[in-house]
């Protein structure tokens, strides 16, 4: 019965990963400060607090900013460097991708920590504008891989025909390019958003006297009566994070409808 | 100065030459074809004059003016590609009009001018058709059309018939001919396909290795090759090893198998003299059957409806003679090599 065993390991599997996250969602219904089984009870009430939290709204205010200026920041830097590799023969083309991916495979306690070095040595002050500087390093990378996949999903001879119909680059770009990448550049930016959104370290060396909403989290966590709050905070950025996700796959996988060829 | 006007023209890609110092001249109005096998250059040629490669070496010029440095936005042509690039997320309409824009009509000229191209490729009624509802002959004719609205000097067209089947490519060829006769702009066709480039065009050019190898009529083509690789590319050619005699009024040549034989002078390419060892070529239409003859055996025939195709094995030869016709018997046959069809080539 070797299929029923490797369903059971599955099963263990899937229960390994989404247990630990579903716990989360669970105790912030629970009607109790005390995160401990048995449940006592459904309430709403860590919500309802939630939103007379300006402290917290203030923070979630500063990470939809940083999160917003890295997004738009990475993927206009993402399209430009995803053209150049796709679209010219250039020489040192691996390499170059190779080091602006690098920055993934970075402990982000080093790159924070390495972040918040360089600020001090060049006297620079810790803020939110900080922060978007790391997160561009985190997030470019994401913002390459998308728009690389989509500009190699799309035919170069659209672009020519373009030229050749008597537009410039510019032009060429704008009623071509741009919304052939439409998609790619809706997915990158949501995707490049929830890592900023969701990234803490980086954010936590840099941020100074302003925090973002994770940085705010971990300084909850601090005062045991406020965990039941922190719980449904976080119930709440998992099911937005999922679905930006879920929204920023689709949106990469709906390819530009590819010529059928013949009769 | 011809219209079109390339001279010593060469690229190479990675240090091989892929165009290898090219001329050639195309007259105003014309329709030219540049044929040859795949590799041979000539996409990368067309894309030169289409402005989307820069030559490294010589110049190319569109009606006096020299083109190296311009860009493809600014240049007198326009291209059909051969994947036709019918930019996906316009309509029919948006596709023909895109080129339009540049020209700073007025919005119902525009129209009117977009309407005008949509007739002429038969497209009436179909602007609202979203691109990727398209046949494979639709997308030909928009990106046809898409090109010839902006009335460019010269049409550059990429195999434009490549993707269709055969059934297709037939009518769209006979189609091609009449528009291009009708808005009277010089089409530049690049293709592999033989009988495209002899249907299709007032001249010819034959690439092979990066370099024209023949510039004719298609008629002088098919007739007069001037040597081995335009013969073997265009239509099937049986060639014989001989050696130049006497040049004169007529040529005397030594054909082995075939005897002495006499040939008009002008069957002779240019350039060979007395005692060369040359390659005599006949067409296998040309090879007739007779009661006296260079003896045979059909190896194999195919009937082909009004005429069957033979090959015929004949005594020290490894290769089968192609015959075109209608043989009297099966078995045993006699072949004529009339001299008048057989033209001397160099054996190179």
């Amino acid at each position: 019965m070797k299929n029923r065993g490797l369903l059971l390991y599955a099963l263990a599997y899937l229960a390994f990963l989404y247990m630990p996250v579903l716990v989360l969602p669970v105790f912030s219904f629970n009607n109790s400060e005390f995160i401990a089984f048995p449940l006592s009870g459904f309430t709403t009430r860590w919500y309802a607090g939630l939103a007379a939290d300006s402290a917290m709204l203030h923070a979630l205010g500063n990470s939809l900013k940083v999160g917003a200026a890295t997004a738009l920041a990475s993927t206009l830097l993402g399209l430009l460097a995803a053209k150049a590799v796709t679209r010219n023969r250039l020489r040192g083309a691996g390499l170059a991708l190779g080091f602006i991916s690098l920055p993934l495979f970075i402990p982000d306690i080093v790159l924070g920590l390495s972040l918040l070095l360089l600020l001090g040595a060049v006297g620079l002050p810790l803020s939110l504008a900080a922060v978007v500087l790391g997160h561009l390093l985190v997030c470019v990378p994401f913002a390459l891989t998308v728009l690389i996949a989509r500009f190699e999903g799309f035919d170069p001879n659209l672009e020519e025909a373009s030229a050749d119909l008597g537009e410039d680059g510019w032009m060429t770009f704008w009623r071509i390019t741009f919304p052939l990448m439409l998609p790619g550049i809706a997915a990158s930016l949501l995707l490049t958003f929830i890592t900023s959104f969701d990234e803490f370290l980086v954010a936590y060396f840099l941020s100074g006297t302003e925090a973002t909403l994770p940085v705010y989290i971990w300084g909850q966590l601090r005062f045991p009566e406020r965990l039941p709050v922190v719980l449904a905070l976080g119930a709440i950025i998992l099911t937005v994070s999922v679905a930006l996700v879920i929204c920023a796959e689709l949106l990469r996988n709906r390819g530009v409808a590819r010529p059928r060829v013949g009769a | 100065m011809s219209f079109l006007s390339v001279s010593r023209v060469s690229k190479s890609f990675g240090g091989a030459a892929v165009v290898d110092a090219v001329d050639l001249s195309i007259e105003r109005g014309e329709f030219f074809a540049l044929l040859g096998p795949s590799g041979c250059g000539k996409t990368t040629l067309l894309r030169m004059i289409g402005g989307f490669e820069t030559p490294d070496n010589g110049t190319i010029a569109i009606d006096g003016e020299v083109m190296n440095t311009v860009p493809p936005h600014r240049r007198p042509t326009n291209m059909v590609f051969q994947n036709y690039a019918i930019f996906p997320h316009l309509n029919v309409f948006d596709n023909i009009a895109y080129g339009l824009r540049r020209l700073r009509l007025r919005k119902d000229e525009l129209r009117a001018r977009a309407e005008a191209m949509l007739a002429t490729v038969r497209l009436e009624g179909l602007g609202e058709r979203a691109a990727g509802q398209l046949s494979g002959g639709q997308r030909q004719r928009v990106a046809l059309a898409r090109a010839l609205v902006r009335e460019p000097k010269l049409l550059l067209l990429d195999e434009p018939l490549g993707a269709l089947d055969k059934r297709l490519r037939e009518a769209m060829q006979v189609e091609l001919r009449a528009i291009q006769r009708k808005v009277g702009i010089t089409f530049l066709l690049v293709t592999h396909d033989q009988e495209e480039a002899l249907s299709l065009s007032d001249r010819v050019a034959v690439m092979g290795a990066g370099r024209i190898l023949q510039v004719a009529a298609p008629r002088e083509l098919y007739e007069r090759p001037n040597c081995r690789a335009v013969a073997d590319f265009i239509g099937d050619m049986n060639f014989f090893h001989a050696t130049v005699r006497q040049i004169g009024d007529s040529v005397t040549v030594n054909a082995g198998l075939l005897g002495i034989l006499a040939l008009p002078r002008a069957n002779l390419a240019p350039g060979i003299r007395t005692d060369d060892h040359i390659l005599l070529a006949i067409r296998p239409e040309h090879v007739g059957f007779s009661e006296a003859g260079v003896a045979g055996e059909i190896a194999s025939a195919t009937f082909l409806g009004e005429r069957s195709h033979y090959h015929v094995k004949i005594a020290g030869r490894s290769d089968p003679v192609s015959v075109s016709g209608i043989a009297p018997t099966h078995g045993t046959v006699h072949l004529v090599f009339p001299p008048d069809h057989l033209i001397g080539l160099p054996n190179a």
